[in-house]
């Protein structure tokens, strides 16, 4: 697997003549300032962890496009204490607030429903939420997704996830509603049951990083899109016709058929959607639908 | 520049339901937002949604409720709004596709929760916030709403008349976190605010972490005042080492206290001797804190909260996901065992002044959600109402902005109606450190047109990220979290004179140290270091009017608990806090509560469960 720089596009920018402004003078003391406070930081707590079992080491990825000194990736080496319970993201938390300000990755809720905070822990898609810290080897090495352009750091470009997601037409769509006012569309115990997994996906994007054949064709819908698909074609309240059109959707050139039941999205899921079994079950839904129309 | 008819900042329950209801009317309509819609934190809502939908139930019992749950401090006309119109927008998000969890019969489940007369509450498992949430963006990707995401707004574009009542709101200042520029949005109808919660003032808290209030700071800011700030609610049930929320849906189910002696405290200790655990939210949280400084806790922190009766059937049912939090965030199996829970900050019952149909003070500026005070909640809310009033004031605010009539509102805003100043000296000085800040809008003397003011407010913006960028200053991340201890230390769910003070001195050195902020990435990039140190501005302005609020308001009316005088004042206090910025010298004043409904009054009652 590859962590993929977008490629880097030479600044053309009309520099001034007289050379730095004083603004980048400023800026340029600041930031090796900045770094020497760092390194120092750092350099202390590693020193304390060679005599301290309870502090972790991570390796982070770093990258950015515009910073210089980390337009090359590399690893930086953070030390943080361990407390109970702690997980990667409160690690990372950490060490951003307490050595680098700059350590960037994106995060909101913690709780694992904003899906915000999908990397790559140890060599596997994680929520860095949920993923303790006591689970893991140490040292910990945490990379952004792969199979996505970074931006910076740990931070992923999730346009091209976004679009996949959004090409299966992912909304509810029917024009048959009951009469009465205020009256619910009826739908079965079973019927909630059947769809009820695929509707709590966080567009974490973990699936889409790890799987093999998105990363080979980039048209591929890929394992979230496919289930968000699942979610509408299962629902008994859209109706057979809504159903048929969202079957073509999924059936075409690089829908459903591409997948080659690797079951990696269905490993790496972080709300533990049976995404491989649901993409199987659209197969047999398409083949059933054409028997049914040839 | 960017150019809509209006502009929602926020991609919530309330700003995605306003943008939607905007587009109904005809409105070129586009979200702003800092965060994915998705990525919002109306996902992390688990209990419900509070409809009258049966033909037992009706309305005015949902209204009844909610007025005693907020202890009087409600404003009649919100809270039958509310009542009256969540019905149709549950049915709304049916029709939208959202997945309840439903009757045998197919029809859309409700359970009890506490302070309702009936079971009213609607849900998708334990996750209903996320399914309300996914439902609404698939709607606004099916009606093609422009979202600008991860798009930090900073500013309003305000004109800058001496009066704020005068004044009148032309868009919004945003900074692009993926490219690092500024630009200006014109909104030729309107600006909705719908930000959310301000959780992260606090630092035991449900919220998530980019609730940090930055649309009632910024609101604020401009002249619209702050109501009712002091009344946060600290849910009881949070996991002790996050403070994730543990659904009151649990206790609605079944689910039991019990404190370190194995006693079912809500009523062998008589805090609820009716209603038990499903008292209302502010009597639970009281009654933890109460069993643990009397050493009844747990490791003397927190009491357990036990489901395991309930079954593991109806368990996986219907709080499913309460079995993956417990196990994820703290490590217990509430199957197997009792989940440890403490109360923590969990909602703000106040906010942006707003009257019932989500307008502001200020003309063209709406709120809606969390981030606005209608008021529906008074001092304290109710399980269940947040998510319904999510929506039907962000749709009330869509259509509004977007030209529809919604006839005269009963609820004065700014100092149009009945008010009186605060009698209050503060020890403390508060407000702008050092100069007076600029004014709102300080465009000149031709402050009225929205073109040349969204430009000069552009380049205020973009001096203000040029400063923190360049020069030397000291991090944010300490200040926050100073501001976040002092909150939780003294200004939490019991309060008295001395640690209020105490808070505010701690307060005003905090500002005093954000004087000389700045940021040491460089970037402009997804610089996050800037963007945190911009929301920590809006952590301090809230703070500190919160904790002048709480610090006047010498009664205990729902969430806000005072140890001079632990009773509720009528006489006194049937009235509602606001704090206006006033450029930089913030002024305490009041205005009376409204009581009067469409055809009955809401007579004070104790509040007993």
């Amino acid at each position: 697997m590859s962590t993929q720089i977008p490629k880097q596009t030479e600044k053309t920018e009309e520099t001034e003549h007289e050379g730095p402004s004083q603004g980048d003078v400023r800026r340029s003391e600041k930031r090796r300032r900045a770094a020497e406070r760092r390194e120092q930081r750092q350099a202390e707590e590693a020193e304390r962890a060679k005599t301290d079992d309870d502090t972790v080491e991570f390796r982070v990825f770093r990258y950015d496009p515009e910073v210089e000194g980390k337009q090359e990736p590399r690893f930086d080496t953070f030390y943080v204490p361990f407390t109970k319970g702690m997980t990667v993201l409160d690690a990372l938390i950490y060490a951003r607030d307490t050595y680098d300000s700059s350590l960037t990755f994106r995060h909101s809720c913690r709780q694992a429903v904003c899906g915000s905070d999908a990397m790559f822990v140890n060599g596997g898609q994680k929520l860095a939420c949920k993923t303790q810290v006591s689970d893991l080897e140490a040292p910990v090495r945490i990379e952004p997704l792969p199979h996505a352009d970074v931006t910076k750091d740990l931070v992923v470009d999730m346009e091209h996830f976004y679009d996949q997601m959004e090409a299966v037409e992912p909304y509810f769509d029917t024009d048959e509603y009951p009469d009465g006012e205020l009256e619910e569309q009826r739908q079965t115990r079973a019927n909630r049951e059947k769809i009820k997994m695929s509707t709590r996906c966080i567009w974490c994007g973990a699936c889409m990083s790890s799987c093999n054949v998105a990363a080979g064709d980039n048209e591929y819908l890929g394992p979230a899109a496919i289930n968000k698909a699942y979610r509408f074609a299962m629902d008994e309240r859209e109706g057979a016709d809504r159903k048929q059109e969202r079957l073509e959707i999924i059936e075409q050139e690089h829908g459903v058929w591409r997948c080659q039941t690797q079951f990696s999205c269905t490993e790496v899921c972080p709300k533990d959607i049976p995404l491989t079994e649901h993409i199987q079950e659209l197969k047999r839904e398409a083949v059933k639908n054409n028997l049914k129309f040839w | 520049m960017h150019e809509h008819d209006v502009v929602v900042v926020g991609a919530g329950g309330a700003g995605l339901r306003a943008a939607i209801a905007a587009q109904e009317e005809g409105a070129d309509v586009a979200i702003v937002s800092k965060l994915h819609p998705v990525r919002s934190h109306t996902g992390a809502a688990e209990g419900g949604i509070n409809a009258a939908l049966r033909d037992a139930d009706s309305w005015e019992d949902h209204a009844y409720d909610t007025m005693k749950g907020s202890d009087y401090l409600g404003d009649a006309p919100a809270v039958e709004a509310l009542c009256k119109e969540s019905p149709e927008e549950v049915i709304q998000l049916e029709h939208w596709g959202m997945p309840f969890s439903r009757e045998d019969d197919g029809r859309v489940s409700q359970r009890p929760f506490g302070g309702l007369s009936f079971p009213r509450t609607t849900y998708a498992g334990a996750e209903t916030g996320h399914q309300m949430l996914h439902t609404m963006y698939e709607q606004v990707v099916k009606r093609g709403i422009t979202v600008y995401d991860e798009w930090h707004v900073m500013d309003l574009v305000v004109t800058d008349e001496p009066n704020p009542a005068d004044r009148t709101c032309h868009g919004v200042v945003a900074y692009d976190i993926q490219r690092g520029e500024v630009s200006g949005f014109e909104a030729r109808q309107g600006v909705i605010l719908a930000t959310g919660g301000m959780g992260q003032v606090f630092d035991h808290t449900t919220n998530a972490v980019a609730n940090t209030g930055d649309g009632v700071a910024m609101a604020y800011r401009a002249g619209v005042p702050m109501e009712d700030m002091e009344f946060i609610q600290f849910h009881p049930t949070t996991l002790p080492s996050t403070g994730v929320l543990i659904s009151e849906g649990v206790r609605g189910e079944g689910g039991i206290l019990y404190n370190s002696e194995g006693e079912r405290f809500m009523f062998e200790h008589g805090y609820a001797n009716n209603d038990g655990e499903l008292a209302s939210r502010d009597v639970v949280s009281r009654a933890e804190l109460t069993e643990v400084n009397e050493g009844r806790g747990i490791e003397d922190e927190y009491v357990h909260l036990d489901m395991r009766h309930l079954g593991e059937e109806r368990i996986l049912d219907r709080l499913e996901n309460i079995l993956h939090l417990a196990e994820d965030f703290e490590g217990a199996d509430g199957l197997t065992e009792p989940m440890p829970v403490k109360p923590g900050q969990h909602y703000a019952m106040g906010g942006i002044e707003t009257n019932e149909h989500g307008e502001t003070a200020i003309e063209g500026l709406y709120a809606a959600g969390e981030c606005a005070c209608a008021s529906v909640h008074g001092s304290n809310r109710l399980g269940g109402n947040a998510l319904p009033e999510l929506i039907v004031f962000g749709k009330r605010a869509g259509h509004h902005a977007a030209g529809r009539d919604l006839g005269e509102a009963a609820i004065p805003t700014g100092k149009t109606g009945e008010w009186e100043p605060a009698d209050y000296e503060f020890d403390v000085s508060v407000g702008e450190v050092g100069s007076r800040g600029p004014a709102a809008a300080d465009g000149g003397a031709v402050a009225t047109d929205a073109k040349p003011l969204l430009e000069s407010a552009v380049e205020r913006a973009r001096d203000r990220v040029e400063t923190l960028l360049s020069r030397r200053g000291r991090n944010h991340a300490e200040i926050r979290s100073q501001v976040q201890e002092t909150m939780t230390a003294h200004v939490n769910v019991f309060r008295e004179r001395e640690g209020l003070q105490t808070a505010l001195e701690d307060l005003r050195e905090a500002r005093q140290a954000y004087q000389d902020v700045a940021v040491s990435d460089p970037s402009r990039t997804f610089n996050t270091d800037l963007i945190h140190t911009m929301e920590t501005r809006n952590i301090l302005d809230i703070a500190e009017a919160l904790t002048m609020g709480a610090l006047a308001r010498e009664e205990f009316r729902g969430a806000h608990w005072r140890k001079e005088r632990q009773e509720r004042d009528d006489e006194n206090w049937l009235k509602h806090t606001l704090v206006s910025w006033n450029d930089g010298e913030p002024e305490l004043w009041y205005k009376p509560a409204i009581l009067e409904g469409e055809s009955r009054t809401y007579e004070p009652k104790v509040r007993s469960y």
